[in-house]
């Protein structure tokens, strides 16, 4: 499959990536409720990635979502955990990986045998820099890799054009996860250890904000991920990254209104709203943090 | 050879540092390309093409070896810097190579079968079925484990999987997963896993404000120290931040790695090789660190006392903490 290709291959779908902050159950699932009765979403994602403490607090509830989800029309795929270290983690990621029927997304190589030969997606906390490692995981199965954030536009291009047939996900919405530790951030801002955490992550919708000692907002703090403080979006890079080849876009779920701001991407993907617009209804409903076009943030010095 | 059951894996920046690794007791110096094919590519560091070659042979006169780390992640549309990097190792008789990417993996396996690949800690391989992956598809030898396991899951994964593991033991000390961080590439634009860099100097600057020294990256006040305070090198994890209105050293404290009390733990748990971070670090470090590990390892391999306050003034904020290995620090 070649770029050229790659453009014809109908309208670019819209993902919903998994929830990265503890909210309450209910919480969640009213959130999945809306999202598959009103929102223009394709793909959702479910599951917990951050940390296995939260995870079985909504895991009773997944059956009912993904059904729900799915009588909808979304595509549901299931997201790993991210940094697998404990035997009780390394078994929930393959008990998920070996589950008949599921599609899922995989954010740590602890499964990757499990999946191979069967449709899966490779996640953004899977390092996928270059052709070679793209064409790899592709050959195994992969039928799509979420790219990491903070892959420069002319290595998304050499990615596009690869001819690896993987279809590319691209990070367009949202707090982005920058960074992942067996620490918790939480649980030490709030002078506790992550054995005796209290769930104070539960605390901050969005993340708990990190400033500089000047008072700049820097970066965010969710549980043992840190995540930036600027929101990204891609609303004004859509259509390039289309054109480049890139077939799916992944908002990530915050506390603003997840619906209308789907309806914001659809509409721009779809020609119906110009970008520049898009981005003013947007910057509406997202108030705890400023909106950035670009991952990297700051001047280049010398 | 030295006569061990931990080898010890010592950091080569220079050809310099390498000849005072291998004289002070290295089994390993281990030591990359001078560009972004390595993750410590600061300027005035690593290696020509005819350094390599002489450090190679230098180490190899002296029944030491020399492993060479290719381990930051190709860039898309650019792959020949990692290729021409593992070709050249290669044919100068490196004695392993050290890789993070799983194309540059798949490229060394399939053009030198025989050529001994590590998996680096860039990879982020930190349980059992991931280490297994590697090694498998990849036919890798051994796996450098993130700093981010307890000494009870390293033992957890030694048990569960045959394959030889190395630890860092002393030095600068991720507290993040490694090869799966983005905060100073979020901050400067340049990334470990694509540059090589991290919290890089050209991106550094110190101003003076009202009795104030601020250190700063990209953009961002990293920290701020008092007159008379102690002000060190802004690396981003490292920094002071303020979260619920409070200052604080919120992800760590400028502290070094050190694990020289854990020694005969770490051997019972069936760790193969211990490494000591410091590629950008002088001779005279390399020199000093290296000794005190050589005399740890011969002494807990004979069960004799480890003396460990050799170390105190090498430490990076001149303070240490064992890190992840114990279950406290999470």
């Amino acid at each position: 499959m070649t770029a050229a290709n790659r453009t014809d291959m109908g309208p670019a779908r819209l993902a919903l990536g998994p929830i990265l902050f503890h909210w309450e159950a209910a919480a969640k699932r009213d959130f999945y409720f809306r999202i598959a009765d009103e929102a223009p979403i394709d793909i959702v994602y479910l599951g917990e990635t951050a940390c296995s403490k939260r995870a079985p607090f909504f895991e009773p509830h997944l059956p009912e979502i993904a059904e729900r989800l799915a009588r909808a029309g979304k595509e549901v795929v299931y997201s790993t955990l991210a940094l697998v270290m404990s035997a009780r983690e390394t078994a929930a990621l393959c008990t998920l990986a070996m589950e008949p029927g599921l599609v899922v997304e995989l954010n740590d190589l602890a499964g990757a045998d499990l999946v191979a030969g069967r449709r899966h997606v490779i996640g953004p906390f899977v390092n996928v820099y270059n052709e070679e490692t793209l064409r790899y995981l592709a050959r195994r199965g992969a039928e799509r890799v979420v790219l990491p954030a903070e892959l420069p536009k002319k290595a998304l291009a050499a990615l596009a054009s690869d001819s690896s047939g993987a279809a590319l996900e691209v990070q367009a919405f949202g707090r982005l996860p920058l960074a992942l530790s067996s620490r918790c951030y939480h649980a030490r801002a709030h002078g506790l250890h992550k054995d005796g955490c209290q769930y104070v992550c539960s605390l901050d919708a969005d993340g708990l904000s990190v400033t500089t000692l000047d008072g700049d907002g820097f970066l965010a703090i969710n549980g043992t991920m840190t995540m930036s403080f600027t929101v990204i979006n891609l609303l004004a890079e859509l259509a390039a990254l289309r054109c480049l080849g890139v077939s799916v876009f992944r908002l990530w779920p915050q506390s603003a209104d997840m619906v209308a701001i789907s309806r914001l991407f659809r509409d721009t993907l779809d020609g119906h709203l110009d970008s520049a617009t898009a981005e003013i209804h947007l910057a509406e409903k997202v108030r705890f943090a400023p909106l950035t076009r670009t991952f990297y943030q700051g001047p280049e010095l010398g | 050879m030295k006569s061990s059951t931990l080898e010890l894996v010592c950091p080569a920046g220079t050809p310099v540092a390498l000849r005072a690794a291998i004289d002070a007791g290295a089994d390993v110096a281990y030591a990359g390309f001078r560009d972004e094919t390595n993750a410590r590519n600061f300027p005035g560091l690593n290696f020509t093409r005819p350094e390599l070659q002489e450090g190679i042979n230098y180490a190899h006169a002296r029944g030491a070896k020399v492993y060479v780390a290719i381990n930051t992640f190709p860039a898309a549309g650019h792959l020949t810097p990692w290729h021409r990097a593992v070709d050249d190792a290669t044919t100068m008789g490196a004695d392993a190579l050290i890789l993070a990417d799983i194309g540059l993996l798949d490229y060394a396996a399939q053009r030198y079968p025989a050529m001994r690949r590590h998996l680096s800690v860039q990879a982020s391989a930190s349980n059992a079925p991931a280490i297994r992956f590697f090694r498998d598809a990849f036919g890798v030898k051994r796996v450098v484990l993130p700093r981010v396991l307890t000494i009870a899951e390293i033992a957890a994964i030694r048990e569960q999987i045959p394959i030889e593991t190395e630890v860092f033991a002393f030095g600068g000390m991720c507290v993040m997963a490694e090869g799966r961080c983005a905060l100073s590439s979020y901050a400067t634009g340049r990334s470990p896993n694509i540059d090589g860099v991290c919290s890089p100097a050209s991106h550094v600057r110190y101003e003076h404000r009202d009795d104030q020294l601020i250190s700063r990256l990209g953009r961002f006040t990293i920290n701020r120290f008092e007159e008379g305070e102690r002000a060190g090198y802004p690396t981003l994890c490292k920094g002071r931040f303020s979260a619920r209105d409070r200052a604080s050293y919120l992800f760590e404290e400028p502290v070094s790695l050190n694990v020289m009390g854990m020694l005969p733990q770490l051997m019972a748990a069936g760790v193969r090789a211990l490494k000591i971070e410091g590629r950008q670090r002088g001779r005279d470090y390399v020199a000093r660190t290296v000794s005190a590990f050589r005399r740890a390892i011969d002494a807990a391999a004979q069960g004799r006392p480890i003396a460990e306050t050799i170390l105190d003034g090498l430490s990076e904020g001149g303070r240490n903490t064992t890190g992840a290995y114990d279950r406290s620090w999470r």
